[in-house]
């Protein structure tokens, strides 16, 4: 289709939208309520532009291209029309750009300074609203809110949880919890996909950074702190870096000039992860026990299996999430190497995930200390790292801790959706085969994909496996579990849309572009290295000589796995 | 009174009932309870905070039960003209709700309508529909009081 795009032809393919045109030919249209990947509702009318026969300017991610059309995306009308529609924002909106964390990383902010917003020219009265603080894992405030309906379309139609929803109408409307209830007392899973869709200040994480630094700065107390592996391909956008720069050097220098004592990685945890999950599988395997089994390493995946489809709770691994095992692990096993009253330990989890926080205080992982006492984003620990005044483009690497430092390939790609399943296949291979898989990459479970599935067969072993991200698309494999007609063995869940490269915690906005590119450095980190399978790890099997016997021992399985609890929908 | 027979007429997990079996609910209890806006949730499968969004939306949902005397002043043009503003301000002050809400005790909801066709009499006002005219400001703290005194002996 031939079509004038700003006094230029092009060519738009037939069904496609303005905007999606426009992207492509490098002309930026600003948007508010559209989301990648989901079908427009065209209600901010921040994209409006001019077609040629058009009486009234026509919204442009919601309105297909036709032959011969004429667009213009820049015209004095359209910026006048945008501006209004920017105003009319700012006159119900605090102007606390100051004291907000979105200062500078703001949706509306942007918008105000691109469209020349230099005064107020509308005002009138302001809604007040109530923060919403109790939830353990994100805060709302609804002040700030622009209504552009983000968080409610990915909670409804991508994670399939609908916490929230707008109510009332006109002026009056706002987005809450039904009844007004707290994100607390609901069958919020704490995923934080809303989080990283809001435009501006309305939605963040409950901050972890106050008292990580109160913390470090007592002297009786002994910090250590712990790296996911998405964290790794990710915070290096907080200082400008390109999606997918691999900042771990630069990360473990940076922990350790804020003032942490000993510098973990969760990775070391991830590989011991494989080492118990793969041989829980094989019992289960073996034993006749409950399949499939369903993976337990994403804390808003095991909140909605909780809410939603108790009856599989018997399903899911019993073993802890990685960070847990290593919280775990660095309160006894690091505690007595080091002679170190586990008391005096403070451990922080640096997480993608807001649902991380939520899980930490779990009245269940932990004996008698919480596992881990404090878990901070990946914007957390930017925010603190600026304000250390570490200069974290100019560091040098630096390399993590002993005896819970060293990692696999199989451990970095827990970080990307289909990760955990790829790792566990390799050890569950070389357990029941003696040898390494004459492919390590396992390609069929990777990618962004909702739903992957494969069929691989070990040593006379068919094992039909799946991975999926994004809870809407579990639904279907718990049903089959429920009516007791699955044909699964292993089915890999993550509550995020490509997995913690995606999760809440990860640096905003949400865009699949930016997920692709943390991807491959997650992959890329795997087959730069020398040893892919968590087997292959030397401190993890000196962890298990000297101290916890074998996989799925009985020191393992107190200190190394849990059990889940039914949660009523209300 | 019970919904039961209500959720019977309907078919389950389908979405698009939701606006009338809520409007059959209210009819039949007077108003939407949360609990009653649970069950729906759970039956038509939709999440709660979907069926309290469409719930809010509307005017004709009421999500408080309807007070013992209900007050509805008309906002009809005649009624306006002489001064129904005055009288709904002076009400909602008196009872310390705004329209379309009910007293702590339940004792009074206020709510507004259409013309009620009295208009001879405006500014008008219906208390469980009986038509109270000609209002003033000191007229309705009376008619207030009495109301409140009838409650206390009954
Ligand atoms: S949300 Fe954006 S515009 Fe609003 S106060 Fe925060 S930074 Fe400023
Ligand atoms: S955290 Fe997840 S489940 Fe909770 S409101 Fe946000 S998107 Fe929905
Ligand atoms: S909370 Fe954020 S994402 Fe949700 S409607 Fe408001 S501005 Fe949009
Ligand atoms: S982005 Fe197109 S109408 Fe909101």
């Amino acid at each position: 289709m031939r079509i004038t795009i700003n006094d230029k032809e092009c060519w738009a393919n037939p069904g496609e939208t303005i905007l999606t045109l426009a992207e492509r030919e490098g002309i930026k249209i600003p948007t508010l309520c559209y989301l990648k990947g989901l079908s427009p509702t065209g209600s901010c009318r921040i994209c409006v532009v001019e077609v040629e026969g058009q009486r009234n300017l026509v919204p442009s991610c919601a309105f297909p291209v036709y032959e011969g059309m004429k667009i213009k995306t820049n015209s004095p009308k359209v910026r006048r029309a945008r501006k209004t529609i920017i105003e009319l924002l700012i006159a119900n909106h605090p102007q606390d750009c100051l004291f907000c964390v979105r200062n500078g990383n703001c949706e509306l902010q942007s918008l105000a300074a691109e469209y020349g917003v230099q005064s107020l020219r509308y005002q009138g009265e302001r809604r007040v609203r109530k923060q919403d603080v109790a939830s353990p894992s994100i805060l709302r405030d609804p002040e700030k809110c622009i209504l552009c309906g983000r968080c409610v379309r990915i909670c409804h139609e991508v994670q399939n949880v609908g916490a929230i929803d707008i109510v009332e109408r006109g002026f009056k409307s706002y987005i809450t919890p039904a009844f007004n209830n707290s994100l607390n007392t609901i069958p919020c899973v704490f995923c934080g996909q809303c989080v990283v869709n809001c435009p501006v200040g309305a939605l963040s994480e409950k901050s972890h950074e106050k008292i990580v630094w109160n913390a470090i700065n007592d002297p009786k107390k002994h910090v250590v702190v712990q790296v996911a592996p998405a964290v790794r391909v990710a915070l290096g956008e907080e200082f400008g870096m390109e999606p997918g720069t691999v900042v771990t050097g630069k990360i473990v220098s940076a922990l350790r000039r804020i003032g942490f004592d000993t510098v973990f990685d969760t990775n070391f945890s991830a590989d011991l992860t494989i080492m118990e999950e793969a041989t829980e599988l094989l019992g289960r395997l073996n034993n006749g026990g409950v399949l499939p089994m369903l993976t337990s390493c994403s804390p808003g995946w095991i909140k909605y299996i909780e809410h939603f489809y108790p009856d599989c709770l018997k399903n899911l691994s019993t073993c802890k999430s990685p960070h847990e095992m290593q919280g775990a692990l660095i309160k006894s096993y690091y505690a007595e190497k080091k002679k170190i009253n586990p008391a005096d330990i403070f451990v922080v989890s640096i997480m993608p995930c807001t649902a991380k926080k939520y899980e930490a205080q779990r009245p269940e992982l932990g004996e008698d200390y919480q596992d881990v006492d404090a878990v901070l984003t990946t914007r957390e620990l930017a925010r603190m790292i600026k304000n250390a005044g570490i200069d974290f483009n100019k560091l040098n690497d630096d390399y993590f801790d002993d005896p819970l430092g060293e990692s696999t390939g199989a451990a970095v790609i827990f970080g990307s959706a289909g990760g955990v399943m790829e790792a566990a296949l390799r050890t569950a291979h070389y357990t029941l085969t003696g040898r390494e898989m004459d492919n390590i990459d396992f390609r069929p479970v990777r990618g962004l994909e909702g739903v992957k599935e494969a069929e691989i067969n070990i040593n006379g072993t068919c094992l039909r496996i799946a991975a999926v991200n994004g809870l809407k698309n579990i639904d279907h494999f718990l049903d089959q579990i429920k009516d007791g007609n699955s044909s699964y063995h292993f089915i890999e869940v993550m509550a995020c849309p490509g997995g913690c490269i995606n999760g809440g915690g990860q640096p905003l906005p949400s865009d699949p572009e930016k997920t692709e590119k943390r991807m491959q450095a997650i992959y890329k980190i795997d087959r730069e290295l020398p040893k892919r399978g968590s087997h292959q790890n030397e401190s993890v099997q000196r962890l298990y000589k000297e101290f916890l016997g074998e996989p799925n021992s009985h020191k393992a399985h107190e200190l190394l796995h849990t059990h889940y609890l039914r949660r009523d929908i209300e | 009174m019970d919904t039961k027979q209500i959720y019977e007429k309907y078919p389950a997990n389908d979405p698009s009932i939701l606006i009338p079996i809520l409007q059959e609910i209210q009819e039949t209890e007077g108003y939407l309870s949360e609990e009653e806006m649970q069950k729906v949730a759970g039956f038509t499968r939709l999440p709660v905070s979907r069926v309290y969004g469409v719930a809010t939306f509307y005017n004709q949902f009421r999500l408080q039960p309807l007070g013992e005397y209900v007050i509805r002043v008309c906002r009809g043009t005649a009624c306006h003209v002489k001064g129904s503003l005055d009288v709904l301000t002076t009400l909602e002050n008196e009872l310390g709700i705004k329209a379309g809400e009910t007293t702590k005790d339940l004792k009074f909801s206020l709510e507004t309508v259409a013309c009620i066709g009295a208009c001879s009499i405006a500014p008008v006002i219906s208390i469980n529909d009986e038509y109270h005219g000609h209002l003033t400001v000191k007229k309705i703290q009376k008619l207030l009081a009495s109301f409140r005194k009838k409650t206390k002996e009954d």
